[in-house]
Order: C-alpha cells, then structure tokens, then sequence
C-alpha cells in the first residue's frame, strides 16, 4: 500500500489532528522548552530561596554582616568576616600554589610528552579530579597533615614566624592544610583546561616562532601562554570556583576554629565549613538564616565569578577570531 | 676580525648558553610538575587500599553498622542507601537533562540557547552545599524532616549540568547526514531526535550519566542538609537515609579508632565504585571516538 493511500485511509480527525500538531513536532516543542525553562527556573528558585529562607537575617543585620567578626549564637549575634576572609585565604593561596604546578603538567602533556604517555597520563590527571572530597579530607586528616602539614608548619614558623602569615604555635589542622588540600584538588581541574587550550594553538605558531631560533622554552612562554592566556583564566577562574565552594575536605583538615588572626598555621572556618558543622545544629530561626545568609554571599561570589569568566571568554573571542576558545 | 666583534661572539655565545640552560631547567620542571601532582593519587590510593584492606569482609557489605566498640558489622544499609539516593538523582535529572540538551544541540544560537548554556555554566559552578542548602528549604523546610528525597533532589541538581553537557558533545558527534536523513524520509522532528538522533548518542550518553553518578556518588556535603544519615535499615524515601560518603564523614571526625579503621575500609568501597565508573566512562569515550574517527 503506498504511503499516499495510507495517509488518505485514515479518519479526517486524525489526519487534522497531525496537520495542527505537525505531527507532533508542537508538543515535542513544548516539552523541550518546558524542559529548557524548568533547567533555567532551577537556576533562578536557588537564589530566591536563599534570599527568602535569610530574611531573619538579613533585616537583623544589614550588610554589616559581611564585615562584623562576631559569631556568637548565645547573643545572638552574628558577621560573616572570619568565615569570608578564610575561604578567600586558602582560596587564593591555593590558586597561587596550584597554577605555575598545573601550567607545568599542562605544557608537559600537551607540548612535551611522547605520544605513548600522553593518554595514560592525562587519564591519571583526571582520576585525580575524580577522587570524591570526603576522601581527600580522610586522607589528609589522618595522612597529608600529621606527615606533611605539620613539620612544615614548624619550617615555617621557625625561619619567617616574623610575619604575620605564619605567626603563633603550629597546629596540624590549620589554614594552611586546607589550602595544600585545596591545592591537590584544583591542581588537575586547572590542567586538563589549559592542557586542551595548548593542544588547541595552531601549529604554524610554534613553527614560526622556533624557526626565529628561539629556544622550545622561549616558544612556550612567550608565545603559546599568551596566545592561550584566556583559555588559562577561564581555567583558573574554573579553579577558583571549585575551591571557594570546596567543603568535605576543608572542613575536615581546617580545624575549625573561630580564629580572628590571618596566620596559616592556625585553624580557621571557611563558609563552606561552617554551613556544614553547624547547619543542623542551628536551634533557631535567626540562626540557621544567618547560615543561609552565608550560603548566599557563597552563591553570589561563584555567580560574579561566573559572569566574569562569560565576559573574559566574551571580549577575547571578539578580539581573536575563533581560534582559543576555551 | 677585530677586537670588538670577537667580544661580540663571545657574548652571543654565552648568551645561547644561558638561553639553552634555561630551557633545559623549565622543562625539566615540567615534568618534575607532573610526578608531583600524580604522587597524591598514588599516595591516596596506595594508603586506602592498605588500610581499607585490612577490615574488608563479606560482612562489611551484608550487614548493619555496630555501635563503638562492637567488632564486625558493615555499611549494608549506606550502599543500600547510596544507591537509592543515586537513583532518585536519576530519575530527576536524566529526562529534563536530555531534552534541554536536545535543544542545546539543535539550537546553540537562540536567546533560549544561550541562556540555557549560561545557565548550565552557572549550576555547574554552584557549591555542592549551596545546592544542599537549596534542598533543604524546598523539601526538608515543608516536610519538616531530614529525607532521601531532599538528598535526592540535592543530587540531581548537581547532576544535571554534568549530563546537559556531556549529552550535548555527543549529539556534536553523531553525523549531521543521519539527521537529514531521518527528516528527508518524511520522519518529524521529535522522531528524528528521539528515534534516531539520541540513540546513534546512545553510548555517550550512558558515559555522560555514568560520569554524573560517578561525580554525585562521592558527594557527602549536601546529604549532611538533606538525607542526614541513618544508623539503621531504611529505604522510606521519606525518611533519613545512610549514604557512603556521609558514612566516611562521620566515622571520621569521631573520636574512636575502631570508627575511624571502618571510615578506611569504607573509602575503599567508595572509592572503587567511583574510579571504576570512571575508567568505565572514559573507555567508553575514547572507544566510540575511535570509532567514529573524530
């Protein structure tokens, strides 16, 4: 029966049926954009219910929540400071630490390495990425702080004890393991993006440059890191928003302490710490959206870092056409 | 040659030396770079399988946890528990995530396009606990009590993104032809992308959501908000549930050594299921790349 005698066969509702719905392609339509917007809806309800569930909060203390250093739930009294200031410590520590050791892996991968290694590993690079953070924070606790952390926090303190970075007695749990931690845990997120962003320079690049007799280095430096400088920072940026918001790790090597001195040798909190120790502890209503009221300022920073990295990608792929885009 | 350019060539050389020398250390250290970032791995591994090892028996998978103290006992109801958690995560996630990455990859450029991409950036960016504090207000607030289903939610929205994006590469892959074929043979649209577009994805599909498990498996921050833990038999969705990472996380940070010996042997579990689902995924991967040359 051909296709046409088919069609004519079936009765005229279903035939009109198909011809409004173009067969079915209207409500597959909908579906997908219901399923588009709900993702977006999804996005947008995360920030209203932080906003709403910290009104107690917020109205009890305006923005000097940000900058009062009290943390007190007897008083009743609440600023996020000490909690900012420590996530913002070993967050950037950890970034300075972790970028020139993932430059190197990702220049030793993508320029460097024989064919037969690249793959296995650049496969152990991503393992690494994918160790769950609970056990990070196993490991460190009982492992990375007791035989590394600590004697080097006695290194530290003996030569530059002068400086208020590494002032006071040394402790095992301390700012100072939380941004080593950190530092494992970002190092193979930041490699592999640069990694692809080397492996995405044109050859001709390289060429150009060696044949004006510089040396594999110079070409490197001076011509594959600014060529893919954009790409580097997305991938720092990527770098940054999984430290600020790392909690398992942290919290288990941090010692959480509501320390007021910025020495890395001391036990600290960071946001996310906080929110995980005392979240289900929070007795009152004021309480827990104090806590809330963190998870926000938490949401706002890795949204703003968001954008920013949009806008950097956005203004370098305007000014350089098509090629890093990373 | 005179006196003057005889120094000249002196210094060049010296100069080439020295550029040479610095050549030779950075690269050097590059790969010095490299055998420091993969000797944790190594480390983590080697010390979870050795102290892990110790403990691990039939027991550890078929039984109930034992108070301090009290040898033997398992995780039975955590791996029960992180599997149903898991499981819901999937079932939340998977079908919105595969249409919006249908319409992710047939229409990357419209105002809707762009914003779902934005939008995907944005929630793969958000902090594992903010999203716990998000399943907290949406489900535990309401309900008035700790849930596998608020654990369930959490998981599925960390999920999401991981699978949007994953399914999306791999509908890159599948080549343009069979879709105009399918809509060339008079198939409509959402025949062609269910029928013939998503299963010619299908592998990759399955590796992106292998690795969305693999990644929400190990997450133990947002169940300390969600699904809060369970210390016996429980697969009511409506009631606190036990899952390996939180398992990890409280025999941890308690004060008994038997506790933390039980935390080893748990990671080892934990850590096996998840590098196993990844190896899994990323064979996968580099299996259907070559075989579709790209």
């Amino acid at each position: 029966m051909t296709v046409r005698a088919r069609v004519q066969r079936q009765a005229p509702w279903v035939r009109s049926f198909g011809r409004a719905t173009k067969h079915g392609d209207r409500p597959f339509n909908l579906v997908v954009t219901a399923a588009v917007l709900s993702v977006l809806a999804l996005v947008a309800a995360i920030g209203v219910e932080l906003w709403q569930n910290s009104a107690l909060s917020r109205q009890a203390f305006g923005l000097q929540f940000l900058w009062t250093t009290t943390w007190d739930p007897v008083f009743r009294d609440f600023g996020a400071l000490p909690f900012i200031l420590g996530t913002l410590e070993t967050s950037v520590l950890a970034l300075i630490l972790a970028l020139p050791l993932s430059l190197g892996i990702a220049i030793f991968l993508a320029e460097l390495s024989p064919e037969w290694l690249r793959m296995p590993l650049g496969f152990l690079v991503e393992l690494l990425a994918a160790v769950p953070s609970v056990i990070y924070g196993l490991w460190g606790l009982y492992v990375f702080v007791p035989t590394v952390v600590r004697p080097l926090g006695g290194v530290f303190s003996d030569s530059l004890g002068f400086l208020p970075l590494f002032q006071g007695p040394v402790f095992g749990p301390s700012r100072l393991a939380a941004s080593l931690i950190l530092t494992i845990m970002i190092t193979p997120t930041i490699s592999a993006v640069s990694r692809d962003v080397f492996l995405a320079i044109p050859r001709s690049q390289r060429e150009a440059s060696l044949a004006l007799g510089a040396t594999r280095w110079e070409t490197i430096w001076r011509v594959l890191v600014p060529y893919g400088l954009s790409g580097i920072l997305g991938a720092v940026i990527l770098g940054m928003g999984r430290a600020l918001g790392e909690t398992m790790a942290v919290t288990m090597v941090i010692g959480n302490n509501l320390d007021l001195t910025s020495s890395l040798l001391h036990p600290g909190y960071t946001m996310a710490s906080i929110i995980v120790n005392e979240f289900t502890e929070a007795t009152y209503d004021l309480y827990l959206q104090a806590l809330v009221e963190i998870g926000l300022v938490l949401f706002v920073l890795t949204l703003v870092l968001n954008l920013f990295a949009r806008f950097l990608v956005w203004n370098v792929s305007r000014r350089i056409p098509q090629e890093v885009r990373a | 040659m005179s006196a003057i350019s005889v120094a000249v060539h002196a210094r060049n050389r010296q100069r080439y030396q020295f550029r040479r020398g610095v050549n030779a250390v950075m690269l050097g250290l590059t790969s010095v770079a490299t055998v420091v970032a993969i000797l944790p791995l190594i480390w983590i591994l080697g010390y979870v399988l050795q102290e892990g090892g110790r403990f691990l028996s039939l027991d550890f998978f078929t039984q109930l946890p034992t108070p301090v103290g009290v040898p033997g006992g398992g995780v039975a109801n955590a791996i029960v528990g992180s599997a149903i958690l898991v499981g819901l995560a999937c079932l939340f996630a998977i079908p919105p995530a595969l249409l919006a990455a249908i319409y992710a990859h047939a229409r990357p450029n419209t105002p809707l396009g762009l914003a779902l991409r934005f939008g995907t950036d944005v929630l793969s960016g958000v902090p594992s606990i903010v999203v716990g504090i998000f399943a907290y207000t949406v489900v535990v607030l309401p309900l008035r009590r700790f849930s596998a289903l608020a654990g369930g939610l959490a998981l599925a929205v960390i999920m999401l993104p991981i699978i949007i994006r994953a399914t999306e590469e791999m509908l890159k892959l599948v080549p343009k032809n069979l879709r105009e074929g399918s809509l060339a043979l008079g198939a409509p649209e959402w025949k062609t992308q269910l029928r013939v577009m998503l299963p010619a994805a299908l592998d990759g599909v399955v590796t992106g959501v292998m690795l969305g498990i693999a990644r929400v498996a190990g997450e133990a921050a947002p169940l300390v908000l969600t699904s809060f833990g369970n210390p016996f038999w429980s697969t009511d969705v409506t009631q606190p549930m036990a899952a390996l990472p939180h398992m990890i996380f409280v025999y941890a940070i308690a004060p008994y050594k038997d506790w933390h010996d039980k935390a080893w042997t748990t990671a080892l579990v934990l850590i096996v299921l998840v590098l196993g689902l990844n190896i899994a995924a990323r064979l996968l991967i580099s299996w259907r790349r070559r075989q579709l040359g790209a």
